[in-house]
């Protein structure tokens, strides 16, 4: 019998995306449950969500359960030369604004932290398609580069609050807020009519990059967009190129994050799996020189991804009573078990077993 | 062939929605019909709607048990769900008000008590003023709560205005414009990408004639 067979997606998953990333010369980083507190009221917004379960540790100091890995393998790596590339597998501890409450989430996956060039931001993207690659063939994976919309909006000369009112408009893909905010003059019409040609696009790259060359982008987007450009190119010698989408509705804090920034989703299940960027900013506010890029897979949401329903526990119900000795109902379950059968020896039915058949040898002539 | 799960708010207002949607191509015969079903199909339209409470549209369009939804702003702004808003429809309109009984002067030197169906609405508007209030969360019959003394306003939807009127209350500020809007599921979005821009790009070209 495959022993695969008993895992569970989640546990299927984490076997392939660790080989994955040996192959490409990551290196396992295991770390510790617990993270002072500061670390995260330092860069709070930073995360998901900002809500932190926090205890006090026997010294006095206050702990908190890791609510993201990120910020943990930032602050532990040492510079130095080459890149430092590592991947990890951790539960996590955060609340969702859907949960009511604090969740353990598992995640996988990693960082490459150092001097990036082209090549290490499209390996980390690769592996991310790869990633997802491995659970379901049919994934999507959403690609955006922070720099375009970032250069739209720092042309319009705007204030920190219309920058984040178009922001927000801008992940809801809301065009008629867009419209709005420039009646209401709080965006220039160029810029607004731009966001919203922005908001609207969704497509491969082959589809979308010609439309997004046809418009008359401020230096600093046509800039961002030939950088995406050459990483979606990069992506099709992956042999990559049609599930991939471009969408630059992603926005993250842009005080964390800068350029490439990227999202994955598997059919059938209604938030993303995998998310993921490049943060330089956040290394540059740790006071680190260099780049960072990264990503995670969300493990837990995989708990529901085409598992079928309950069905049998157990093959074969194994019954016995005081007549058989120890050793005949070991033989009897070896035999089976021989056989390729899962089994359950019990003296009695026990109350919502689901078995095939039952072998009851409390009725069996000696 | 994609099949698309469409959350329609129960009531007055998704009937016009329905109308809408059915005007511009996605009529769902079985819909029209007077049963007890909660589910209709139209196999040839490719589409499935359903019924739900008006404020748990949002919440089935969050979720991707709905891949679109129709719902008023002041849900969508009161439970702010991690969805697309794709369209305005431009019907059910009506303001999110601050209101009052008619002799009311607000006392600046004291917490305004504030009765509402929406406290995120009107916690969110009063820390914009950096005015302290004291949130009064009711389900329902809003306006009695500044007639028995239970709050000094309210904040609550207006449409004409009648109501207040008749209980000798008055709008005092809007908060903001309320009208019925398209969401979309994001993950949906990418999966039945050409069938929702379809559908809404029909939509947004409908005119409604009241509008």
């Amino acid at each position: 019998m495959d022993a695969e067979l008993f895992l569970k997606n989640e546990e299927r998953a984490v076997f392939r995306l660790r080989e994955l990333y040996r192959r490409h010369g990551y290196l396992p980083y295991k770390m510790s449950k617990f993270e002072e507190y500061d670390l995260y009221v330092r860069n709070k917004s930073f995360l998901v969500s900002d809500h932190i379960l926090t205890f006090t540790d026997v010294d006095g100091k206050l702990m908190a359960l890791k609510p993201d890995v990120t910020l943990s393998i930032l602050k532990n790596c040492q510079g130095g030369p080459g890149l430092q590339k590592v991947y990890y597998h951790e539960n996590v501890y955060r609340t969702s604004p859907a949960s009511h409450g604090y969740r353990e989430i598992m995640q996988a996956g990693l960082e490459c932290i150092g001097t990036l060039d082209d090549y290490a931001v499209g390996e980390v993207v690769m592996l991310a398609a790869r990633s997802l690659e491995s659970i379901s063939g049919q994934y999507l994976l959403d690609l955006s580069h922070l720099g375009v919309v970032a250069g739209i909006l720092a042309a319009a000369a705007l204030t920190e609050e219309e920058r984040q009112a178009a922001l927000t408009a801008m992940g809801q893909k809301n065009a008629p807020a867009l419209r709005q905010l420039c009646r209401e003059g709080r965006l220039p019409q160029g810029a607004a009519r731009q966001l919203e040609q922005l908001a609207n696009l969704y497509g491969p790259p082959a589809e979308v990059l010609p439309l997004l060359e046809q418009m008359d982008l401020p230096a600093a987007s046509a800039q961002a967009l030939a950088e995406l450009k050459a990483l979606c190119g990069l992506l099709g010698q992956y042999g990559l190129g049609d599930r991939l989408r471009l969408d630059f509705s992603i926005v993250n804090d842009m005080n964390y994050y800068s350029g490439i920034i990227f999202r994955g989703y598997l059919p059938g299940l209604a938030s993303g799996v995998l998310a993921g960027g490049r943060y330089d900013n956040l290394l540059r506010k740790m006071g680190r020189e260099g780049g960072a890029i990264g990503f995670a897979v969300y493990l837990d949401q995989l708990e529901r991804y085409n598992t079928p329903p309950r069905g049998c526990d157990v093959d074969v119900l194994l019954l016995y009573d005081d007549s058989r000795t120890a050793g005949e109902v070991a033989a009897a379950a070896n035999a089976l078990l021989a056989a390729g059968r899962t089994v359950r020896a019990e003296r009695e039915v026990p109350a919502g077993l689901q078995y095939r058949a039952v072998r009851d040898m409390r009725k069996e002539a000696r | 062939m994609t099949v698309l799960n469409i959350a329609l708010p129960k009531g007055r207002l998704g009937e016009k929605v329905y109308r809408i949607f059915k005007s511009v191509g996605y009529d769902c015969p079985a819909i029209e019909e007077e049963n007890r079903k909660l589910v209709f199909e139209n196999p040839e339209k490719g589409i499935r709607y359903f019924w739900v409470k008006p404020s748990d549209v949002a919440i089935y369009v969050e979720r991707g048990a709905a891949d679109i939804g129709v719902a008023g702003k002041d849900i969508l702004l009161e439970y702010a769900p991690d969805v697309y808003e794709l369209a305005d429809l431009g019907i059910g309109r009506c303001r999110m008000c601050v209101a009052g009984k008619k002799d009311f002067r607000d006392d600046l030197d004291t917490t305004l008590r504030v009765a509402t169906k929406f406290p995120r609405i009107a916690r969110t508007y009063y820390s914009s003023l950096s005015r302290d209030i004291d949130i009064i969360k009711l389900n329902g019959s809003i306006e009695i709560a500044p007639l028995l003394g239970l709050s000094d306003v309210i904040v609550d939807i207006v449409e004409t205005g009648r109501t207040l009127l008749e209980n000798g209350l008055e709008p005092k500020e809007e908060i903001v414009p309320i009208s019925a809007r398209l969401v979309a599921n994001k993950v949906s979005y990418k999966f039945k990408n050409d069938a929702i821009r379809q559908l809404v790009e029909a939509v947004e070209r409908f005119q409604p004639e009241e509008a």
